[in-house]
């Protein structure tokens, strides 16, 4: 990696100052700046360690559903009894990020802000009614992703915390790319009484919504309304592991084993 | 009473204190007082000319101390990396072999061809560095696979090989092959391709060089299966070192797969730079350096014949191959899908009569050469995807098909159609062990049970036989290697009693120092604690030809047998020397020499004393000390051969398969090492289910390597396989070596990926499919679903 210097800032606004630097970028769990770094693709002149900062930390019950700080690593959300209680398909969906050393460093904050279009979180984020809330404001779930690896975070905003709301039933299904393990579709399916929603990630250039089948769950949550529905190949990924054909198809059967794994 | 320490017995690996607790001396963690590192500036085309590089800016950057290219390596004279292998084509001439230089002469041919080299202080200034190396390249057309390579339009990797043809060769009986087929009443067909793979050891390449300008001695600290021939093939034909101012040391290395026999390019360049810039030079791959440099492995295009009679019995089997060499010959590559492949056609089968033509190629890729099985599994595969649609075609279980034409092992010595002579193999006894424990008649039931939740089931048997312990040299220098391949083993009894062997096998992860001190222990009825293992140090051992091929034990293992045997003759001299007795009336065992019909006697301690202490000895006759060399050259290749077992299920509404059972029955001659085999085996195994479901390496057309990381070629997880059932008998040992083993390294690699595709095919047959090439990837299987799919609810 190219040299650069490293803070590590106690609090929100010791971090925004110094996000003030040409080129800084904010470290989180490091899953996927550290490669990056490693192979020379990025040459930040700052890196802002977040890990210090109590503000980002902690699971906590907020409006019937959760707030889960920034810098919360995929670990903790996997093995919080809060979560358990609460969203249990969120704490299934940490547990199935990456391998245990992922999981050990890798943050929510980090992931969403990275808005990788294969990352798990996108899809609970947009399905569990989502708010991010950032240093500056509240961002609604469904405006956050704005494209491949791009949000409305604007220049020097910090994600601070996301909080979900608690939905009747939900759960996630993905299909992981047996390289990466990152998903080639992930499905996450939530109902709130009369409302279900159907986010799907790894399978577009960002995280959507499946409209068609939602309403056809609001009528009949069971995986067989589902039948004969795709979300069509129109803006579907396609590379060495799964084309447009093959990803419009598994969302329709990730979507399916998630409404049977929430029951 | 047995050695507990001794042959046979499931000891654990000694050398893995070491290794699971982070103290392995591996080549990067080397330090030398004022080492400098280096790093490789690559080429970015898969084929282009170097019109100029431009090193100023990089010279000038912090703690540059140097920046050499491929013409200063001209002007010290440095020569091509030399092949250890020669083919000669159909019509007599020989392959073409162009120059591969360390360091690239004008010209690139494959992305992550060596361009110049930066030395820096740190490797992280000589990273910075190379980044403003400034190489102005002029772009050529490419070829990257050796089907397009073969086009009559396609672009020429070397000018001096028409075609990109490197050998066009063949073996076997051409017209007895067209007179079976004349008369066949079945003929099953098949096209198919054995996928490129990267080899990915543990630990990345790396080398270090020095030279000490008060003696003029080099040595070379590099991570390779074989010190001494990197010694031979560096000094004497690229750099010009004789051996006794060269040292090559291979210390503990992580992994090889094959990767880390050849004489690679890095090698040649720290050692030279080392003398140029009279400072150590130390250079480590990064894994991107990896994917794009190490010799891959298979990559084959085969199109596979066989013709049998009316009750499907084996006549003829005709195969033609296109093999990809890359864009130069590494080290062995041209035995490769020669002699390593279409030798082992005749597989476990009687076919009498079997005609292979093969076709090796230059394309813009890293060069191509042995990975784990080295043609042997490509052979394996071929025949036993052909046998399997042979059963189809005529009618039979695939089971029943193997049994009619298997050698009988009442046939042994049996002479193939292709060369080899197997010594020793009961076939039908290896698939008769291996029915029951998948319960092949539960199958049915199984199958049915998997249709009941929607899923598909599938079982494949895979028959392999291998031709090891590499190799007979009289044989391998009629087949054109340019080296014979024995083995060299020293045993060193020191005056108290404990051991030193120097073998020339190297062991970087087959547990040698274990193995081969059970060998020691055994014979002389001491403790495995006194006995050490050397390898990997040219200074320490008199010669070696390093490990590969499933070759230490069966080779490496024989040498230091009979330098034991020459120890125990002298020491029996010395024995009868003190007991004041005739050599002819001493009795040894377990290392015990004793005097016949009397309680006289010495253990091999008291006699290694007197050796060193000789204060009586007849010096016209007996000469002190205890310490005994051997060279082994084997008589034939070894046949190491089993039946494999798979059993997958697949979902057909994403395509994904799992390996569900798998069963391993192998025939490895005698073992000396239980718990070291059985590992050898799940080592392989999974080697082997990852080509099949999930490694690939893919170039695009313009050469660029598309699965150059981890987040696109797919390695095979532990949660990926199934507890294996791994089984071994004993019964049919090698009768050629004085151990009777014949090697385990390879044989699960060989057999497993052909056990897989076979329980692909069979799980799929219901749709139509007869044949689907490797790596079974979910997208692949769920579009032949697909495909079939409206045909079947129309029927």
């Amino acid at each position: 990696m190219y040299a650069f210097s490293y803070q590590r800032p106690r609090s929100l606004a010791e971090a925004a100052a110094a996000l003030q630097a040409e080129d800084a970028k904010l470290l989180g769990g490091g899953q996927t700046l550290l490669p990056t770094l490693k192979q020379r693709l990025a040459r930040p002149s700052d890196l802002i360690d977040l890990g210090a900062i109590p503000e980002l930390k902690g699971i906590r019950e907020a409006g019937g559903g959760l707030e889960i700080g920034a810098f919360t690593r995929h670990a903790e959300v996997a093995h919080s009894d809060l979560v358990h209680r609460v969203i249990p398909a969120l704490a299934s969906l940490a547990e199935g990020i990456g391998d245990r050393q992922v999981r050990n460093m890798g943050t929510l904050g980090g992931s969403i802000a990275n808005a990788d279009p294969s990352a798990d979180y996108p899809a609970a984020v947009v399905a569990l009614k989502g708010t991010v809330l950032t240093d500056r404001r509240e961002i609604a779930g469904d405006e956050f992703f704005t494209g491949m690896f791009e949000t409305a975070l604007e220049p020097g905003e910090i994600v601070r915390a996301v909080r979900f709301a608690a939905p009747d039933k939900a759960a996630y299904a993905k299909f992981r790319n047996p390289a990466s393990r990152y998903a080639i579709v992930g499905v996450f399916v939530a109902r709130f009484g009369a409302e279900v929603r159907v986010a799907v990630t790894g399978a577009g250039g960002s995280v959507f919504r499946a409209g068609a089948f939602e309403t056809a769950l609001a009528a009949d949550f069971r995986a067989e309304a589902l039948n004969g529905l795709s979300v069509g190949t129109d803006g579907l990924n396609a590379d060495l592991h799964a084309s447009a054909e093959y990803r419009a198809h598994l969302v329709t059967v990730m979507a399916k084993r998630a409404v049977e794994a929430a029951g | 009473m047995a050695n507990p320490n001794g042959i046979g017995a499931p000891v654990r690996r000694r050398e893995d204190q070491r290794f699971l607790t982070g103290r392995g001396s591996y080549t990067d963690d080397f330090k030398r007082p004022n080492m400098t590192h280096a790093v490789h500036v690559r080429s970015p085309y898969a084929h282009a000319l170097v019109k100029g590089i431009d090193a100023a800016e990089a010279l000038a950057a912090p703690g540059v101390v140097a920046v050499l290219t491929g013409a200063d390596m001209e002007a010290d004279k440095v020569g091509s990396l030399p092949c250890g292998w020669q083919i000669h084509s159909k019509d007599g001439s020989p392959m073409k072999e162009p120059g591969h230089f360390p360091l690239a002469r004008g010209r690139v041919r494959y992305v992550g061809d060596a361009v110049a080299v930066v030395i820096a202080e740190t490797r992280e200034q000589a990273r910075d560095a190379a980044e403003l190396v400034v190489v102005e390249y002029e772009e050529l057309p490419a070829v990257a696979s050796s089907t397009r390579a073969v086009e009559g339009a396609a672009a020429l990797v070397h000018d001096d090989a028409p075609g990109n043809v490197c050998y066009d060769w063949h073996l076997g009986d051409k017209a007895a092959v067209d007179a079976a087929f004349a008369q066949a009443a079945h003929v099953a067909r098949i096209d198919l391709v054995n996928n490129r793979l990267v080899p990915n050891a543990m630990e990345p390449r790396a080398a270090l060089g020095e030279y000490d300008a008060a003696t003029g001695d080099y040595t070379l600290t590099t991570t390779s299966q074989n010190p001494h021939v990197i010694r031979l093939l560096m000094g004497a034909f690229v750099l010009g070192i004789p051996e006794h101012k060269l040292r090559v040391v291979a210390p503990d290395v992580g992994g090889g797969f094959g990767s880390k026999i050849f004489h690679y390019g890095e090698e040649a360049v720290v050692t030279w730079a080392a003398r140029r810039i009279g400072r150590p030079v130390k250079w480590t791959a990064d894994r991107s350096e990896s994917f794009l440099t190490d010799a891959h492995g298979r990559d084959h295009v085969s199109h596979a014949e066989m013709a049998m009679d009316k009750d499907g019995h084996f006549l003829g089997l005709r195969v033609s191959t296109l093999a990809n060499l890359g864009a130069y010959l590494s080290t062995f590559a041209p035995s490769i899908p020669t002699y390593l492949y279409a030798t082992l056609l005749a597989g476990q089968y009687k076919t009498p009569a079997i005609y292979a033509e093969v076709k090796a190629v230059f394309t813009n890729t890293a060069p191509v050469d042995a990975y784990r099985g080295a043609g042997r599994p490509e052979a394996c595969y071929l025949i036993e995807r052909l046998v399997d649609v042979a059963a189809g075609v005529a009618g039979l279980d695939r089971t029943e098909i193997r049994r009619r034409n298997f050698v009988p092992a009442e046939a042994m010595p049996y002479q193939t159609p292709v060369a080899l002579q197997y010594d020793t193999g009961d076939f039908a006894k290896n698939l008769e062990i291996a029915l029951p424990l998948v319960d092949y008649d539960g199958f049915q039931a199984r199958k049915a049970a998997s249709r009941a939740k929607g899923k598909l089931r599938g079982i494949g048997f895979a028959t392999y036989i291998e031709a090891c312990g590499i190799a007979p040299s009289n044989v391998a220098g009629a087949l054109g290697a340019r080296a014979g391949l024995y083995e060299c083993a020293e045993v060193r009894f020191h005056p108290t009693g404990s051991v030193t062997v120097f073998t020339g096998s190297h062991s970087h992860g087959q547990g040698h120092e274990t193995t081969f001190a059970q060998l020691v222990a055994e014979r002389f009825g001491i403790p495995i604690e006194n006995v050490e293992i050397v390898h990997g140090d040219t200074a320490k051992i008199p010669f070696g030809m390093g490990t590969y091929g499933s070759r230490s034990l069966a080779v490496g293992g024989s040498a230091l047998v009979k330098a034991m045997d020459k120890v125990e003759r002298k020491a029996r001299k010395i024995a009868a020397h003190m007991l004041e007795a005739a050599e002819s009336d001493i009795e040894v065992k377990d290392g015990r020499f004793t005097v016949a019909g009397t309680d006289k006697g010495l253990g091999i301690g008291d006699i290694a004393l007197q050796a060193y202490v000789p204060h009586n000895f007849p010096l016209d006759e007996l000469e002190p000390g205890l310490d005994e060399q051997a060279f082994y050259d084997p008589k034939n290749f070894t046949y190491p051969n089993g039946c494999h077992v798979c059993e997958v299920e697949i979902d057909p509404e994403t395509g994904v398969t799992e390996v569900v059972a798998f069963a391993a029955v192998d025939d490895f001659g005698r073992v000396i090492n239980p718990l070291i085999v059985e590992g050898q085996v799940h080592g392989g195994l999974v080697q082997g289910i990852g080509q099949a479901l999930f490694e690939n390496c893919v170039y695009d057309e313009s050469g660029q390597l598309l699965t150059g990381s981890y987040m696109d070629y797919c390695m095979p997880r532990a949660d990926d396989v199934p507890s294996f059932t791994v089984r071994y008998h004993e019964d049919q040992p090698c009768t050629h070596n004085p151990l009777g083993v014949k090697g385990c390294g390879e044989a699960g690699t060989i057999g497993a990926s052909a056990a897989v595709m076979n329980a692909v095919v069979d799980a799929l047959a219901a749709y139509g499919v007869t044949h689907m090439d490797m790596p079974a990837t979910p997208e692949k299987v769920w579009r032949v679903i697909q495909a079939a799919t409206p045909a079947m609810a129309a029927e």
